[in-house]
C-alpha cells in the first residue's frame, strides 16, 4: 500500500469524521518532504487542525493512513510518535518552572543529568531566555511564552514539530518578529516543519510550501509565490492577498486564453485556468495592483470605470470603483507624488494584462 | 512632591481621594450591616458565649460565697479537714441556698467532677434549717445586751472598717437579708431585726482575724455605740461557748467528713477553671496534681482519635471515588456531563435523614446488600456481615454523603486544566500514566486541597449520621457533646470538648496552609 519515497510525512486517502454522517477531511493525499517548512492554511473549520492532531497521533483517522517517515503510524500511541508540537495556548506546565518544563521531555528520555542541562540550556540560549529558566511561565510575556513553547517542542531533537496556530494569541508587531524567528530556527535546525494558520500573511512569509484546506479537501499546495500568482480556484484566488472577482461566460478558448464576456456585456481575455469551456460560465481573478490607471498598448483589456471611493494608504492609494457591474472594484495605485487628482464621480479607462486575469470556476 | 499636589479647590489631592474613599466604604459598610449584624446576634455571640461556658464555673462562688473564700486558707494537698469556721460559712450559703432552692444545682454542677458529691448536697438541704447556730450568738449577747438590739448591725455597718475588715460578716450578713427576702417578701422591715446566729458566728471568725490597731480603732471610736459593742468584747470572745457546725454537718451527711469532697470544692472555687478541659481529655486534677482518670472511664480521646481518623478515612475514600467522576465531568461533552452533574447533586435535593435512613435499609444484616451477597453465595447465611451500627457503617455512609463536596471543587479546577497541558506531555513522550502523575495530576492539587478540606471539617463535626448508622462503636464526638447539650446537661463539658474541636480544626488547617498552602486551594 505504501511506497518507499523519502517523505517525512505522508498522508494517505486519510478521512476524518467525529459524527458519522459528515467528513471533515475528504480523501487527503499529502507528501512532506524532509527539512521543508509545509503551512496548512485555511478558514477555522477547514479540517486543517483535524489533519494535525491525527498527525500527532491526538485523533484517529477514520479511514486511510498517515506515514512518518515511511512508516505507518494510525496505531502507535502519540508519546511514542517523538514529534515536537507547540500549541496554541503554549501548554506549558504551570506547575514546572521554564527549565524544568524543557526538561521534561529529556527527563521521559531518562537522559542524563548533566545532557539534561546542557539541552536546556542550548534551547533556551536559541531563543534567547537564557536567564529565564527558574521563573515561572505565568511570569513570562505572552512572547516569552511562546519561545519556551518552541524551545520545548525542539529540545529533544524532533525530525518533524507540529505548530498548532502558535502565533495567534501574540499581537501583530510581535507577530511578524516571531515568525521570522521560527524560520529562521527552522533554517538553522534542518527540522521538517509542519505549522497550521488561518493567517495568510502568516503563511507566505515563513513556508516553503502552503496547502489551502477548504471544506476539508486541499484546494491548492504549491509554493507561496505560485499560490499568490497562479491560483488554481477561486477559493485560493480569493483568500489568499486581495483579489478582484468578475463574473461571465466564456465565449472562445484558444490554448491558454479565453475571451470572457461579462454580464454588462464588456469581453476580456483572460489565461483560462479552471474553466468548464465555451457557454459555461466563470469568475476573473484580477489583483488589484496589476490594474494601470494609463492602459498601455500592449494590454490586452481596457475598461472604463467609475471612481467610487479614495482610500490614502501612504506609499499608495486604495480607489474602489465601479467596473463592469462590480462597485466594489479595488485598484492600488502607486503614489508617485506626481499622482493626478482623484475624484470621486470620475470615468477613467483601466487596463491590464490577458495573463494577470484568471479565469477560474464560477463562484457566483 | 507628591504630597503637595492638590485639587483644583486646593485641598490636598491624599485627603480628597480619603474623603471619596471614605464614602466608599461607608456605602459597602451599609451593604453588609445587616449580614453582620445577623451573623453576630446569631453565630458569632452564641460560639463566644459556648466557648465560655467551657471555663466559667461562677456558679460555686455564687452559691457558696463564704464557704469559697473560706477554703482558700484551708491546705487542700493536707490530711485535715477544714476547720469550724468552713463549717460556719457552708452552713450559712447553704440555708440560702436551699431557701432560693439553687444548692441541688450546685450539686449537680459539682458532680460532674466528684460523682456522687450531688447526693450530699441534695441531703444536706433538707436538713441544714435545723443546724443550732446559738452558741457565739449566746456568747456576744453576754458580752453585751447591746448585741441583741438591730443598731449594733447598722451601727457595724456604718463602720469604716466594714466590710473590709469584716468579709465573713459581710457575706453573712447579704446572704441573710436576701434570705429574709426571699422567705417573707423584697419588701419586709429589717431595721427591727437583728441576723441569725450565723451571721454572728460569721462576726465571731472575723473578730478573731482583727489586728490590735482595728480594734483599737473599734474600743477607742467616737462613736458612743461601737464602743458598747466592742469594749471588753476581744476578752469575752476568748471564752465564747465553742460552735460545733463541723460535727452538726458530718451528723448530716458523712460526705462532709470526706476530703476528697473538700478538694473538689476548692479546686472549684474559683469562677474561671479548667476541670472541664481536662475531662474532656480523660483527666482529672487531684491532691497529686494532673492524672489519668481510671481506665473504664476514659472516652474523650479515644473518641477524638476515632473522630480524627474516621474523617481522614472518609476524605480518603471521596477522594478516591470522587477523582474519576469529577474527571470524567471535566472531560465528557456538555450534554454528558450536564447529566452526570445532576446525578452527583441529586443527593443535595433529598433530605439527608431520608438518605442515612435508606442506607439503614440498604447495609443492615437482613438488608438488600447482605441478601444480594448471600443469594450470589459471597457469604453465607450466617455468615452476614455487619454493615451498620459500626464504623463501616459511618465511613460508607458518610462517604456517600459527603462525596459531593468533594467531586465540585476537584470539577471545577479540572474544569480549568486545558487538554493540551496533556497532549503535550504525551508530544514529549511521556505515556498516559506518566503525564497523568507528572502533569494532570499536580495541576489538580488545588481541587484535592480544597475538596479534603470541606470534607474533613465536615465530617469532623457531623453528628446527625453517626447517630443513625454508627452504634456505639461509630459514633463521633460531636455525638457525646449533643449528648452532653440535651441529656446530662453538662453544658460546660460541651462547650469544652466542642472547643478543643475547634481548636483541634484550626491546627490541622495551619498545618495544611503550611505544607500544601492554603493558596493553592481552588473551589473554582
Amino acid at each position: 500500500m505504501s511506497s518507499i519515497n523519502g517523505a517525512a510525512v505522508r498522508f494517505e486517502k486519510v478521512q476524518k469524521s467525529y459524527d458519522g454522517r459528515n467528513l471533515v477531511v475528504k480523501d487527503l493525499n499529502l507528501d512532506i518532504a524532509p527539512g521543508e517548512f509545509l503551512t496548512m492554511l485555511g478558514p477555522s473549520g477547514s479540517g486543517k487542525t483535524t489533519c494535525l492532531m491525527m498527525l500527532a497521533g491526538f485523533e484517529p483517522a477514520t479511514h486511510g493512513e498517515i506515514f512518518l517517515n515511511d512508516s505507518p503510524i494510525n496505531n502507535v500511541p502519540p508519546y511514542k510518535r517523538g514529534i515536537g508540537m507547540v500549541f496554541q495556548n503554549y501548554a506549558l506546565f504551570p506547575h514546572m518552572t521554564v527549565a524544568e518544563n524543557l526538561a521534561f521531555p529529556l527527563q521521559i528520555r531518562k537522559l542524563p543529568k548533566s545532557e539534561q542541562d546542557a539541552k536546556v540550556k542550548k534551547a533556551l540560549d536559541m531563543v534567547e531566555l537564557g536567564e529565564f529558566g527558574n521563573r515561572r511561565p505565568i511570569q513570562l510575556s505572552g512572547g516569552q511564552q511562546q519561545r519556551v513553547a518552541v524551545a520545548r517542542a525542539l529540545v529533544f531533537d524532533p525530525d518533524l514539530v507540529l505548530m498548532d496556530e502558535p502565533l495567534g494569541a501574540l499581537d501583530k508587531q510581535l507577530r511578524e518578529q516571531m515568525q521570522y524567528e521560527i524560520k529562521h530556527i527552522h533554517e538553522n535546525l534542518g527540522v521538517t516543519v509542519v505549522y497550521v494558520t488561518h493567517d495568510q500573511s502568516e503563511a507566505l512569509t515563513m513556508s516553503d510550501r502552503v496547502a489551502v484546506f477548504e471544506d476539508g479537501v486541499i484546494q491548492q499546495l504549491s509554493g507561496p509565490d505560485e499560490l499568490y500568482e497562479n491560483p488554481q480556484n477561486s477559493f485560493v484566488a480569493q483568500f489568499i492577498g486581495e483579489n478582484n472577482k468578475l463574473s461571465g461566460t466564456v465565449t472562445a478558448v484558444d490554448q491558454n486564453t479565453c475571451q470572457v464576456r461579462l454580464q454588462d456585456g464588456t469581453e476580456l481575455a483572460a489565461e483560462a485556468v479552471n474553466i468548464q469551456g465555451v457557454g459555461e460560465k466563470t469568475t476573473i481573478s484580477l489583483r488589484p495592483e496589476r490594474i494601470e490607471f494609463d492602459p498601455k498598448e500592449s494590454m490586452q483589456n481596457v475598461v472604463n470605470g467609475t471612481i467610487q471611493e479614495v482610500i490614502y494608504h501612504g506609499d499608495h492609494l486604495r480607489v474602489v470603483m465601479d467596473v463592469a457591474g462590480n462597485d466594489e472594484f479595488v485598484v492600488k495605485v502607486r503614489n508617485r507624488g506626481d499622482q493626478r487628482e482623484l475624484k470621486v464621480g470620475q470615468v477613467h479607462p483601466l487596463g491590464w494584462a490577458a495573463v494577470d486575469c484568471k479565469a477560474l470556476d464560477f463562484t457566483g | 512632591m507628591a504630597s503637595d499636589l492638590t485639587t483644583h479647590d486646593g485641598q490636598p489631592l491624599h485627603k480628597s481621594l480619603a474623603k471619596a474613599l471614605r464614602r466608599e466604604k461607608l456605602r459597602a459598610l451599609v451593604l453588609i450591616a445587616p449580614l453582620l449584624l445577623f451573623v453576630l446576634i446569631t453565630f458569632v455571640s452564641p460560639i463566644a458565649d459556648m466557648l465560655f461556658r467551657s471555663v466559667e464555673n461562677s456558679i460555686v462562688p455564687k452559691t457558696l460565697p463564704g464557704t469559697t473564700r473560706t477554703l482558700q486558707s484551708w491546705d487542700a494537698l493536707g490530711e485535715e479537714l477544714p476547720g469550724e469556721e468552713v463549717y460556719a460559712s457552708l452552713a450559712d450559703d447553704m440555708m440560702l441556698a436551699q431557701e432560693l432552692k439553687i444548692h441541688t444545682r450546685l450539686g449537680s454542677r459539682l458532680n460532674y467532677d466528684q460523682p456522687g458529691i450531688a447526693s450530699v448536697f441534695r441531703k444536706s438541704g433538707r436538713q441544714v434549717k435545723k443546724i443550732d447556730s446559738s452558741a457565739h450568738l449566746d456568747g456576744f449577747i453576754q458580752s453585751n445586751e447591746i448585741w441583741t438590739k438591730p443598731e449594733s448591725w447598722a451601727n457595724l455597718r456604718k463602720n469604716g472598717l466594714w466590710p473590709g475588715a469584716f468579709p465573713a460578716s459581710s457575706t453573712a450578713w447579704s446572704n441573710w437579708v436576701r434570705f429574709m427576702k426571699s422567705d417573707e417578701g423584697d419588701d419586709v422591715d429589717l431595721s427591727e431585726k437583728t441576723p441569725s446566729g450565723l451571721a454572728y458566728s460569721a462576726l465571731y471568725f472575723d473578730l478573731q482575724k482583727l489586728s490590735d490597731e482595728q480594734w483599737r480603732q473599734l474600743t477607742d471610736s467616737d462613736n458612743e455605740t461601737t464602743r458598747a459593742m466592742f469594749n471588753g468584747l476581744r476578752e469575752a470572745s476568748a471564752q465564747f461557748p465553742a460552735a460545733n457546725y463541723k460535727e452538726q454537718f458530718l451528723d448530716m451527711h458523712d460526705g462532709w467528713g470526706k476530703l476528697d469532697n473538700w478538694r473538689t470544692l476548692h479546686r472549684l472555687s474559683p469562677p474561671i477553671v479548667d476541670s472541664y478541659y481536662w475531662a474532656s481529655v480523660d483527666r482529672e486534677r487531684t491532691s497529686d496534681g494532673v492524672v489519668h482518670k481510671p481506665e473504664n472511664e476514659r472516652i474523650y480521646v479515644k473518641l477524638f482519635v476515632r473522630t480524627i481518623l474516621m474523617s481522614a478515612l472518609i476524605t480518603l475514600m471521596c477522594i478516591l471515588l470522587g477523582y474519576p467522576i469529577a474527571y470524567l465531568l471535566a472531560t465528557l461533552p456538555t450534554r454528558t456531563s450536564n447529566l452526570l452533574m445532576i446525578l452527583v447533586l441529586l443527593p443535595f435535593w433529598t433530605s439527608l435523614l431520608v438518605r442515612t435512613s435508606a442506607w439503614k435499609v440498604l447495609l443492615q444484616q437482613q438488608g438488600v446488600i447482605n441478601n444480594i451477597l448471600v443469594w450470589l453465595g459471597v457469604v453465607g447465611d450466617d455468615g452476614r456481615l455487619a454493615l451498620i451500627n459500626n464504623m463501616t457503617g459511618t465511613v460508607i455512609t458518610m462517604t456517600h454523603i459527603l462525596l459531593p463536596f468533594m467531586i465540585l471543587p476537584l470539577f471545577s479546577v479540572m474544569k480549568t486544566i486545558s487538554p493540551s497541558y496533556v497532549r503535550a506531555a504525551k508530544s514529549m513522550g511521556a505515556s498516559d500514566w506518566t503525564s497523568f502523575r507528572r502533569v494532570y495530576f499536580p495541576n489538580t492539587i488545588p481541587g484535592i486541597g480544597a475538596g479534603s478540606i470541606l470534607v474533613f471539617i465536615l465530617s469532623i463535626g457531623y453528628y446527625i449520621t453517626p447517630e443513625l448508622v454508627g452504634g456505639t462503636k461509630g459514633v463521633f464526638i460531636s455525638n457525646r457533646i449533643a449528648y452532653h447539650i440535651s441529656s446530662s446537661l453538662n453544658w460546660g463539658l460541651a462547650a469544652a470538648l466542642g472547643s478543643i474541636l475547634l481548636v483541634a480544626v484550626l491546627i490541622l488547617y495551619w498545618a495544611y496552609d503550611r505544607i500544601v498552602g492554603i493558596d493553592n486551594v481552588k473551589l473554582g
